[in-house]
């Protein structure tokens, strides 16, 4: 382990970055500088004091405790991990992007804007909506935007009633909270036996206080929901709209578009299907793409452009949009990433892409078949769920085969997601990993399958070759130690 | 061969006969024809990198960048200097392309540093815990006042019309839906009126929104404010700039119950808005309402000390509906950045920071005020930014500014129709002297419609 940053700090040592202040300036600034002595803080920060070697040693340390896909397959389902181009980083990083103040003019920025007008339509064409805005800072304030934009629609309707937000019992954490974000009451959907929603549970659910149906296709089991056009149809005509998660577009690109299956609003993870990395929690971006009849309530601004040829412009005159979700215009260098990437892919790129997810995940799928127990019948899309439930008789669970994948050199699946498979494990490899590093992991489940009826014990102990070894979670828990202390 | 795809038609072939299947087609039989795209999508054709690196240099270069010109605008997005080792911390490809560290065994250099950086957070802003970030200053306000509301179980926000006003619209985004209630306290003399916020103040009132400094410059008296507030058992969220910590008192000790901002100003590009990084820091009995990621300390099963999520039970992935906040992915590269930039300037290279700001605004102020119907019109002493009044219009001035290379001001009658005439200015420590006086002199020409520079 690394000693805290904290611990290393020595009193009185000190770089400096900056030039010292000129004292011409500092003569001329005493008239109106007075700082009253009581707005003067007397007890500095305790803040590290180290040489700038001592804290680039300290971070690089830590780097070398943590996995990334750079150095690790990372088969998280629902996530996405596929791997980030090092161009789309460099391109971000240019002054002309970097460099830019949100309230410069207008006609100094006309290389950004281009560049995010370009993005929307991009992004409208791969999910079949007419109108995208770029604001959401990531997935569930995208999910938050949306359902917004859902609820003022209604209410413009004079539909106040339309109150109701139904989720499968397989949907993300995120869209029940959402939904309770704003303001909105959830309805959860039992899953059919095939995993998939269960059409006659979705008919008793509708009603004339529905809002939105939120909805992932493929679904978190990775299982493409056939009856989405009567789904639609059903909400529908119930006076509802449909709201799609975008978390799984990486599965159909180029092969099916929410816009055509009958969603209304769509929110996109350009920290998954677009390849811009997660930066170990973010930051990510979230854009929202609607139909036509929604674009009026699109947050503020939106960029847009002067006839066919003309100049691009922020458009803040939109009296019927639900307001802003966030300062500015959303996390632009990372739309800078999302951008690169779309051009780099061009439209038959992208679905290959898709086209890999999906063979990579079946392949995997295949070859993991024999030794965890599969819940319900592919082909999969992008990702796919397992049941590790067959050990339990063993005594082994679900996290100790997560455990043990790090022993193997591997970052687990997601575990215990969806909440209706028992013993889950999500696994979605991604487009971007070879048919070699498939087999590894396959042998190293395979292996750990083995262990669980030789040597469950050594299961329960791992991960051994790690920086830490299990952590105690609940304790974290009862007793919060939430920052450094020199004491204790 | 497509980019970053890796497999040979053999492989295909091969991976083809385990599953099963004759062809990939094959995988997509589950979407049914009838939702089909059956043209394809309209996009261009892929690029080679190299042409995809020529375009993004060509669109860059249509943009006028800060190295381009010498900036006195700020508003909430401000240029200060970062040193050159952070951006070679956040290239660690460990850090930035790793996700959320929910496999704490292999994700301890992640969050450890998350917990150094909250220390940090609290530090600065003298509080006793601080989450892991949030999406900006703007959604770190309106979580706040949300939070004040379900502690104090009240109603009514009264917000400062001096907190930013991309702020203001975002809370009310945020908290018109929840039932609540926002109510703007007006200002005088570049402060928030401290007698229209007593009479704001009832058994209604759930929590007060202060921005400090606030967003005309000014830094508000705020242990008055706190006095105020906490009479009428209500709680201060403040809004702070974190860079003025080294210098300015901390809100923990001057009464804040929630320490909230953009972190930003700790040596984050601009980058044309975003991403930034929101933080939120409480005092101990509101810990378990804060929403997004917190970090902890804990022992493994070996009895050594290692860090991990906690107080999930209030997130989404646990509590769906009932969770206190929808928030999964944050700004956690943003947060380090701002880590590693605080590790790097220490408490003195903090305090330095602000004590360049403070004297070169000052400065400013008194070069400026030289220039013939040029005042400043507030009383109240200033940070970085402050507020001048002119003769000439705002937008000519700019005008004249960006000919002589100089970007100005912010128009202040963009948000405040009682303040035309008006330009918020900012000057912080990257600002030389030569800066300032070129600005002088490019300003003093513009009145008597020549331009000395």
């Amino acid at each position: 382990m690394e000693k805290p940053i904290f611990e290393k700090s020595v009193a009185g040592r000190q770089e400096s970055y900056l030039p010292s202040i000129d004292p011409l300036l500092e003569g001329e600034a005493a008239k109106f500088t007075l700082l009253p002595p009581d707005l003067e803080r007397k007890d500095p920060p305790l803040l590290p004091q180290l040489t700038e070697g001592e804290v680039v040693r300290h971070y690089t340390r830590l780097s070398q405790m943590n996995y990334g896909v750079d150095t690790h397959f990372y088969p998280l389902g629902s996530c996405t991990m596929k791997y980030n181009p090092k161009i789309n980083e460099d391109a971000a990083d240019l002054p002309g992007f970097a460099g830019l103040h949100p309230y410069q003019p207008e006609e100094t920025v006309q290389g950004a804007l281009a560049l995010m007008y370009k993005l929307q339509q991009y992004l409208g064409e791969i999910a079949g909506m007419d109108a995208v805005s770029l604001q959401p800072a990531a997935g569930a304030h995208g999910e938050f935007t949306g359902l917004l934009i859902i609820m003022a629609y209604h209410e413009s309707k004079g539909q106040h009633a339309r109150r109701k937000v139904i989720v499968p019992d397989s949907s993300h954490g995120t869209n029940p909270a959402t939904a309770a974000m704003a303001g909105c009451e959830t309805v959860q959907l039992r899953s059919g036996r095939t995993g998939t929603v269960d059409l006659e549970e979705l008919r008793r659910a509708v009603g004339h206080d529905t809002a939105a149906l939120m909805l992932t296709n493929p679904n978190t089991l990775g299982l493409f929901e056939k009856d989405i056009l009567e789904m639609a149809r059903i909400v529908h005509q119930a006076g509802g709209l449909l709201y799609y998660d975008g978390a799984n577009m990486n599965a159909i690109m180029g092969y099916a578009r929410p816009g055509d299956m009958g969603f209304d609003v769509v929110h996109f993870n350009l920290h998954k299907t677009f390849s811009t990395p997660h930066g170990g929690g973010g930051p990510g971006a979230g854009p929202v793409g609607v139909k036509g009849f929604l674009e009026p309530f699109l947050p503020v601004p939106v960029i847009r452009r002067d006839g066919e040829e003309g100049r691009f412009f922020l458009d803040y005159d939109r009296p019927r949009s639900i307001g802003r979700v966030k300062a500015f215009y959303g996390n632009f260098s990372v739309l800078v990433k999302a951008y690169a990437y779309i051009m780099r892919m061009g439209k038959e790129g992208l679905k290959a892409a898709s086209e890999c997810a999906v063979l990579n995940a079946n392949y995997l799928l295949a070859r993991l078949a024999p030794y965890y127990q599969q819940p319900f019948p592919g082909p999969c899309k992008h990702e796919f769920v397992l049941s590790a439930k067959s050990l339990k008789q063993k005594g082994v669970r679900a996290l100790d085969v997560a455990k043990r994948l790090l022993d193997y050199g591997f970052h687990p699946p997601t575990v215990y997601f969806p909440l209706i498979v028992e013993e889950a494990l999500m696994i979605e490899p991604t487009e971007t990993e070879s048919k070699e590093t498939l087999d590894a992991f396959a042998e190293a489940m395979a292996a750990i399958a083995r262990e669980a009826g030789e040597n469950p014990e050594a299961l329960h102990e791992a991960p051994h070759s790690t920086p830490v070894t299990r952590l105690d979670e609940t304790e974290a828990a009862r007793k919060p130690v939430l920052r450094w202390k020199t004491t204790g | 061969m497509v980019p970053y795809l890796p497999h040979t038609q053999a492989q295909i072939e091969e991976m083809l006969r385990t599953i099963g299947a004759d062809s990939t087609e094959e995988l997509f039989v589950d979407i049914p024809a009838n939702v089909r795209l059956k043209d394809g999508l309209r996009l261009p054709e892929g690029l080679s990198e190299k042409e995809v690196w020529d375009h993004m240099v060509e669109l860059a270069e249509k943009n006028c960048h800060s190295g381009q010109y010498v900036s006195f605008l700020g508003a909430g997005s401000y240029q200060h200097y970062q040193p050159r080792a952070v951006k070679h911390i956040l290239s660690r490809a460990e850090f930035y392309t790793a996700y959320t560290p929910y496999q704490p065994e292999v994700s301890q250099g992640i969050l450890q540093a998350m917990f150094e950086y909250q220390t940090m957070i609290c530090e600065l802003t003298g509080m006793d815990a601080a989450n892991a970030s949030v999406y900006d200053g703007a959604t770190a306000v309106a979580d706040a006042a949300l939070m004040a509301a379900e502690a104090t179980r009240r109603k009514v926000i009264l917000v400062s019309r001096l907190l930013h006003p991309e702020y203001r619209q975002t809370m009310r985004t945020y908290l018109l839906r929840r039932g609540l209630e926002i109510r703007e306290i007006p200002w005088e003399d570049g402060l928030t009126s401290l007698q229209a916020l007593e009479d704001a103040l009832g058994g209604d009132v759930a929590g007060v929104v202060i921005q400090n400094p606030n967003f005309l410059g000014s830094i508000e008296p705020l242990a008055l404010l706190a006095d105020a507030v906490h009479a009428a058992g209500s709680l201060l969220i403040a809004c702070v700039d974190p860079v003025s910590l080294g210098l300015i008192e901390s809100p923990g000790k001057l009464g804040a119950d929630i320490a909230v901002g953009e972190g930003q100003s700790l040596g984050l590009p601009m980058s044309f808005g975003g991403p930034y990084l929101g933080f939120m820091a409480v005092k101990e009995n509101m810990v378990r309402r804060l929403p997004g990621r917190i970090i902890g300390k804990t022992k493994d099963n070996k009895g050594r000390e290692g860090y991990v999520l906690t107080l999930q039970a209030r997130e989404q992935h646990i509590r769906r509906e009932k969770a206190a906040s929808n928030i999964c992915s944050n700004q956690a590269l943003c947060a380090l950045a701002a880590a590693v930039y605080l590790a790097l300037m220490g408490p003195e290279g903090l305090r330095e920071v602000g004590r360049q700001c403070r004297l070169k605004s000052g400065y400013a102020m008194s070069r400026l005020t030289e220039i013939p119907g040029v005042t400043v019109p507030f009383s109240a002493p200033v940070f970085k930014e402050f507020v001048v009044r002119t003769r000439e219009e705002p937008k000519e001035i700019n005008r004249r500014l960006w000919q002589a290379g100089i970007l100005g001001g912010l128009d202040l009658s963009r948000f405040y129709p009682e303040l035309s005439g008006h330009i918020l200015l900012c000057v912080t420590e990257m600002r030389t002297r030569q800066d300032i006086d070129r600005l002088v002199r490019a300003w003093e020409g513009i009145g008597d419609g020549k331009t000395n520079f």
